[in-house]
């Protein structure tokens, strides 16, 4: 099988503020306007589709993946809602999201389409798919993320999404969606004054940023539980973007990083961040954790041994 | 003007394979039945508040979660199409919702003379959440009575269960005290599982009841020594070890509901009125209610 094609990678926060509000503060306008950076290079590219990963899309049967043709309607944020609607109506890759359906199932993972009117398609994406491809020139296809995956799933749900490009020869843009910090003031603020929530926060995202400037996505994923034991609120099991977006990508460091923005969105680290893979490599951890290529499940660890 | 009162509090789980297997005509999706032991204690609990007298359900909801702040819903109606984004496969649910919006606010400003950070969501666009639906559907399926619906602010994420016990108990105090003001009878909700582990497999007919059990015998154990407690009228009892059934059982109780309605109620040490146990993928759920009045409260099972 041939080798994916992914011609460039984007990390950028699924916050509504660069979309509803980007004049609030300078900071968001930052963001939105690197946003619009990558729409300009996503427009200039020969991509033919986007593949979004959201981490705004909880899913707990196994791996969904959006099907409907055209998804259509007015979403509103569960705590920015005063900040306005986000009228939506994307296009997305049905033949692609069926095609990753069976390469997930083949390497082991549950997964399925997700095809419905209405069918509430998160903040995150949302944001994403507005700022970066607003004409719907290419069409996309959105990830969940499983609320229980932990590495090796989230690993093999990168690999698919490589079957899948090279069984269907496409050459995709693949855009996660997640903040670096992601704690957020528990009141509300004057956006004017909006800034990385601590101190601590604000020292590992930028130490995040260098790693991906020097391309070293890799060595981002194997720091993926470090990262979620700093500085992301314990929502889920694992901080998975850097699972997936390195898994999708390729795995390894060879690649051209470029942090487009840096800013905070009511505390929480908002980045926008693009990959290119390239051939130098930088980076000299010790990868101490296997790699996985086909999931097996859960071990079962309660029923086995002398309990 | 009368005070009013808190005249029942209900635990409401909201897997929306309850509604699924109700087959209502609001839902889109179209079953063969399923999770009878819950339905029907739902459907017994139903007929008794149609024997209560009260003028809105006011429920505390796992499925709006906020992280600045308590949001109340602030418009007086929310019509449109909740589709579940966990399992739209079974819950595509063409709701039209009244809200007592003078109630809200009244809790709003109570919650917020305690310190207690708030807001109103008044965006006409702003989709109501399943748990609500679903918990308010399976108590009040004729939709007759407005609701409240209050958000649940992530304390246990940001920092411990602890401090959301604490904080949902201060709510619940805030709330209690809105409804004596307004001279209202109020039915209070909870909605939510207890032990909240879920199989991350469907079967091809979800309704399949011969799949269906909890995910493991510790969340079992834990679930009933809480059923145990509601039963001993223990529920100060309860609520202090709720950090740690919550840690151990990854419950959903972890959303504040629980807390949050057992403190408005004075944590009764009455007993709870049972009306039924099951698993629905995995979660342990239980339909329960307190009733302040001993003349009509009963032991169901």
């Amino acid at each position: 099988m041939e080798d994916a094609e992914v011609l460039f990678g984007i990390y950028c926060p699924p916050h509504p503020q660069p979309l509803l509000s980007p004049d609030a503060n300078h900071g968001y306008s930052k963001l939105r306007a690197a946003f619009e950076t990558c729409r300009e290079r996503i427009e200039q590219s020969d991509a033919d589709l986007l593949i979004v990963y959201s981490t705004t899309w909880p899913s707990i049967i196994g791996h969904q993946i959006q099907a409907h043709p055209e998804p259509e309607w007015v979403h509103v944020d569960d705590d920015f809602h005063y900040l306005g609607s986000m009228p939506y109506k994307f296009k997305m890759d049905v033949d692609f999201a069926e095609c990753l359906v069976d390469s997930a199932k083949s390497r082991g993972l549950h997964s399925r389409t997700i095809a419905y009117d209405g069918f509430p398609i998160d903040t995150g994406s949302v944001v994403a798919l507005k700022l970066l491809n607003p004409d719907n020139r290419i069409p996309a296809c959105i990830v969940s993320s499983n609320m229980y995956a932990n590495r090796s799933e989230t690993i093999v749900l990168g690999k698919s999404i490589r079957d899948a490009l090279s069984k269907q020869k496409k050459k995709a843009v693949v855009v996660v969606v997640s903040s670096l910090s992601n704690r957020m003031f528990t009141e509300h603020i004057d956006p004017t004054e909006d800034r990385i929530h601590s101190p601590k926060d604000d020292e590992w995202n930028r130490k995040i940023l260098e790693f991906f400037a020097d391309g070293r996505l890799e060595d981002l994923s194997q720091l993926s539980r470090e990262i979620h034991g700093q500085i992301r609120v314990q929502k889920v099991v694992a901080y998975k973007p850097a699972w997936w977006m390195a898994a999708t990508m390729g795995q390894h460091n060879n690649y051209d990083g470029e942090v487009l923005a840096y800013e905070a969105l009511h505390g929480s680290g908002g980045a926008v961040v693009t990959l290119t893979p390239s051939t130098g490599s930088v980076g000299d951890k010790e990868f101490d954790e296997d790699d996985v290529e086909y999931y097996h499940g859960d071990r079962d660890v309660l029923t086995k041994g002398m309990l | 003007m009368p005070k009013g009162e808190i005249v029942l509090g209900c635990l409401a789980p909201h897997p929306p394979h309850v509604v699924y297997a109700e087959n209502p005509e609001q839902n889109e999706p179209v079953s063969e039945g399923g999770w009878e032991t819950l339905r029907w204690g739902y459907n017994r609990l139903a007929r008794k508040l149609k024997s209560i007298d009260y003028d809105a359900l006011v429920i505390f909801t796992p499925h709006w979660q906020t992280y600045i702040g308590t949001h109340f819903l602030g418009l007086p109606e929310f019509k449109s199409k909740s589709v579940d984004p966990v399992f739209p496969n079974i819950f595509r649910y063409n709701y039209d919702i009244k809200v007592d919006v003078d109630l809200a606010e009244k809790m709003r400003e109570k919650a917020s003379e305690h310190g207690i950070i708030t807001k109103m969501m008044r965006n006409q666009d702003f989709r109501v959440d399943y748990g609500t639906i679903t918990s308010c559907h399976m108590l009040n399926p004729d939709w007759d009575k407005p609701i409240v619906t209050i958000s649940s602010n992530r304390n246990a994420h940001y920092y411990s269960a602890e401090v959301m016990n604490e904080q949902a108990a201060a709510l619940g105090r805030a709330c209690a005290e809105a409804i004596e003001e307004s001279g209202k009878k109020v039915v209070m909700i909870s909605s939510h599982s207890l032990s909240h582990r879920h199989f991350v497999t469907e079967s091809p007919l979800p309704e399949d009841m011969s799949k269906e059990h909890i995910y493991n015998h510790s969340q079992y154990v834990w679930d009933m020594k809480l059923v145990d407690l509601m039963r001993e009228g223990k529920m100060r009892e309860l609520i202090d070890i709720l950090p740690e059934f919550t840690e151990q059982t990854i419950a959903e109780t972890e959303a504040g509901g629980l807390t949050w309605m057992m403190a408005a109620m004075g944590f009764p040490d009455y007993s709870a009125e049972i009306y039924g146990y099951q698993s629905v993928i995995g979660t342990g759920n239980l339909v329960a209610a307190w009733d302040p009045n001993s003349v009509t409260r009963e032991i169901v099972l």
